[in-house]
């Protein structure tokens, strides 16, 4: 196979040949290499990057890849894809090929040390390139921090829908009330309002029991999900996506007519804690204990269940604890990502988290894969900048989604990336220099 | 005091009596036999003992324990292991997976453990791997370990089934019909395999089967069922001679 490249042949394959060469030496590029040349290219548009776009003929720094741009202002098409080539696709090549040899020697040493290290290392990497990124605008900023809550919210419904293979449909109903638990909380406790009075405690000690007030809106939404749980899960069928349908409905209605949060005008005042680092190292803790959880034998348990559940029965799986624990912690995590969204837009109303919200979820859910933590990530994020970058469409964007929605259902039923575990050994790991096709065998796990 | 003791166990199913005043005393060690014509109840018993049914009356007791009322995975982790009739594998799961999820009850790492892989939680779960590659080898799919179980032929898949079923540390191990479906040389082989395992734990078996050859060959006792009552007890000899026995499988002859 690898004899091909080099044997000589006719001109036709020459281009075919060059193209895969091309491509042959970026597949040597470790994880390391391209967070670190697109770490090049981001500090290189916080540098020039409004200065060049002005250069071009663009009013500002194109925010979301130039898409809005280009779909709005087709006459700026050119100047656009000139800006994202000279920023951001020559900086990242060169980069990373310059750098290959050295980023994979690094990858391979971090690795040698320590998984956990390597793994803080790149993550520590990709908060930079985050941060750096969506310091240019407010409307990045905004666009990622929101992007970051909703693979919170698809990773932990993949849990109850993926996972465990049956159909919840209260996820914005633990959301609400994670939201609406963590506002009351910070609001009460550190703000001076209307309706709450004087704050209890000292405001600046506030961001530091942040945590501690998430953790309980999570905790209250987990509570919640126990009520939904134990009817539900007496046997198998349907009855889950009907009580848990009913169960949203009773949240959104019981927060409606509750005056004291606002009723449905909303609840607003939160303070500005769920800034950029926050809600990434809440996102990033989400994806590793979900990862933890569902590579272990007590996570694996959902999947027998789901899978045969008399066998799981059988072979000894309290299968009824499995599912209310798997249920209950992918409430936890609705929770969290519901206070997180409260204090990112600091207002909340009960009209947010109805079936609109429910069918957003369920769409990246179902579009990024069951039973995939990956798929999850890919399904949030597609999902978003996608939603995003069609938004000068208008009216269009709401037929071009449900149609990719339904292309991906017709032709990869159960999403893009699912039933594949996510090693972590495997993507850090440093790529071969050589051209060859980089199929090593993992050596750890 | 027997391992497993049944005293007048009797099951109904709306008014359909399936199983009557069974009684059953298994010697740690042994091998049992249980067979009869299709519809007799030989897997309804096997339900009742395992506890995916409750009988209707009747005790049922493991080393004294009592197990009526108690769920299926309680009955399992006490030590009894079961393989299916239709088999029931995890359609997503592979090889290795199916075996390591069988030693649930055996990790004591908690939720907890489960969220932040503790230490502990990497150490049991090593330990649960090495003894799923023990099993899997002693049955003979060593070499299928990472495979998705649905890729496999049919007689793999009945081995992952045994492995599974003794990865839960089983004190008798309950085999429904292990040869439906296979040839004759599969037949040979994983009556080796059986007797194998009862080798190396020397574990009491208690199985279901319709092949006679096998049956008299591997059990020391065997109990024929029919309609739900059993009408014979005793060694393969002696069940192979019983009037009854043989007028239950081959009709009665009509006199003239």
């Amino acid at each position: 196979m690898e004899e091909s490249i080099t044997k000589p042949s006719t001109s036709r394959s020459t281009w075919v040949n060059r193209w895969q060469l091309f491509w042959g030496s970026f597949s040597g590029v470790p994880i390391l290499g391209w967070l670190i040349g697109i770490l090049g290219a981001v500090a290189l548009e916080q540098l020039f990057g409004s200065a060049f776009a002005q250069l071009l003929g663009l009013s500002k720094v194109p925010v979301l890849f130039g898409f809005v741009i280009m779909l709005g202002h087709p006459r700026l098409i050119p100047g656009t894809l000139i800006y994202l080539l000279v920023i951001y696709a020559l900086p990242i090549g060169i980069i990373t090929q310059v750098g290959k040899s050295l980023t994979n020697k690094l990858a391979g040493y971090l690795l040698k040390f320590h998984l956990g290290i390597s793994a803080l290392v790149h993550i520590g990497l990709l908060f930079l390139v985050l941060h750096l990124w969506a310091d240019i605008s407010d409307y990045r900023d905004l666009v990622l921090r929101l992007t970051l809550i909703a693979i919170i919210l698809t990773l932990s419904l993949n849990i109850v829908n993926g996972y465990l293979g049956e159909f919840s449909c209260s996820h914005p109903g633990f959301m609400a009330l994670g939201a609406y638990a963590a506002s009351v909380l910070t609001v009460l406790l550190f703000v001076e309002d209307k309706v709450f009075g004087s704050p209890l405690l000292a405001p600046n000690i506030g961001p530091f029991l942040f945590p501690i007030v998430l953790i309980l809106a999570g905790l209250i939404a987990a509570i919640g999900a126990l009520l939904v749980a134990i009817p539900s899960f007496r046997t198998r069928g349907d009855y889950l996506a009907i009580i848990s349908l009913a169960f949203l409905f009773i949240v959104k209605s019981l927060i409606e007519n509750l005056e004291i949060f606002g009723g449905s005008r909303g609840f607003m005042n939160q303070p500005n804690w769920a800034n950029l680092s926050t809600v990434f190292v809440w996102t990033m803790l989400c994806i590793w204990t979900i990862n933890n959880f569902v590579t272990s034998t007590m996570g694996k348990a959902l999947n027998a269940v789901r899978d045969e559940e008399t066998a799981a029965n059988a072979m000894s799986v309290n299968t009824r604890r499995t599912k209310i624990i798997g249920f209950m912690f992918a409430a936890f995590w609705a929770g969290i990502a519901g206070g997180l969204f409260a204090h990112v837009m600091r207002y909340v109303n009960p009209g947010t988290f109805g079936i609109q919200k429910l069918a957003e979820v369920l769409a990246m859910v179902y579009f990024g894969g069951l039973n995939s933590v990956v798929g999850s990530i890919v399904g949030a994020v597609g999902f978003n900048l996608l939603s995003e970058a069609l938004r000068p469409l208008e009216l269009y964007k709401w037929i071009i989604i449900p149609l990719l929605l339904i292309l991906v259902m017709l032709y990869r039923p159960s999403g893009l990336i699912s039933f594949r575990e996510f090693n972590i050994a495997n993507l850090l790991k440093p790529k071969s220099t050589s051209d060859e096709e980089v199929e090593h065998v993992v050596t750890s796990d | 005091m027997s391992l497993l003791q049944i005293e007048k166990m009797t099951h109904y199913f709306g008014g359909l009596r399936a199983v009557h005043d069974y009684n059953l005393e298994i010697e740690p060690g042994q091998i049992r036999g249980l067979i009869g014509p299709n519809g007799a109840g030989k897997t309804t018993i096997f339900n009742l003992i395992t506890g995916i049914y409750s009988p209707t009356e009747g005790r049922i007791h493991l080393e004294g324990k009592d197990l009526i009322g108690l769920q299926p995975h309680q009955v399992a982790s006490l030590g009894l292991g079961r393989t299916f009739q239709n088999l029931r594998l995890w359609r997503h799961m592979t090889v290795l997976e199916h075996v390591m999820q069988a030693r649930y009850s055996k990790l004591t790492y908690g939720v907890v453990g489960a969220l932040l892989g503790t230490p502990k939680r990497y150490r049991q779960e090593a330990e649960s791997e090495r003894i799923a590659y023990e099993l899997l080898d002693l049955v003979g799919v060593k070499h299928l370990a990472d495979q998705v179980v649905i890729n496999l032929p049919y007689g793999a898949q009945r081995r992952v089934e045994m492995a599974r079923a003794l990865a839960i540390e089983p004190k008798i191990l309950f085999l429904d019909e292990p040869t439906a479906g296979m040839n004759l040389e599969e037949l040979s082989q994983i009556m080796e395999t059986i007797r194998r395992i009862h080798n190396e734990f020397d574990l009491t078996i208690f199985l279901i089967e319709h092949r006679m050859k096998f049956v008299m060959e591997l059990c020391d006792v065997i109990q024929t069922l029919v309609f739900g009552e059993v009408i014979a007890e005793g060694t393969p000899e002696a069940i192979q001679n019983n009037p009854e026995v043989i007028d239950a499988y081959l009709g009665k002859e009509i006199e003239t």
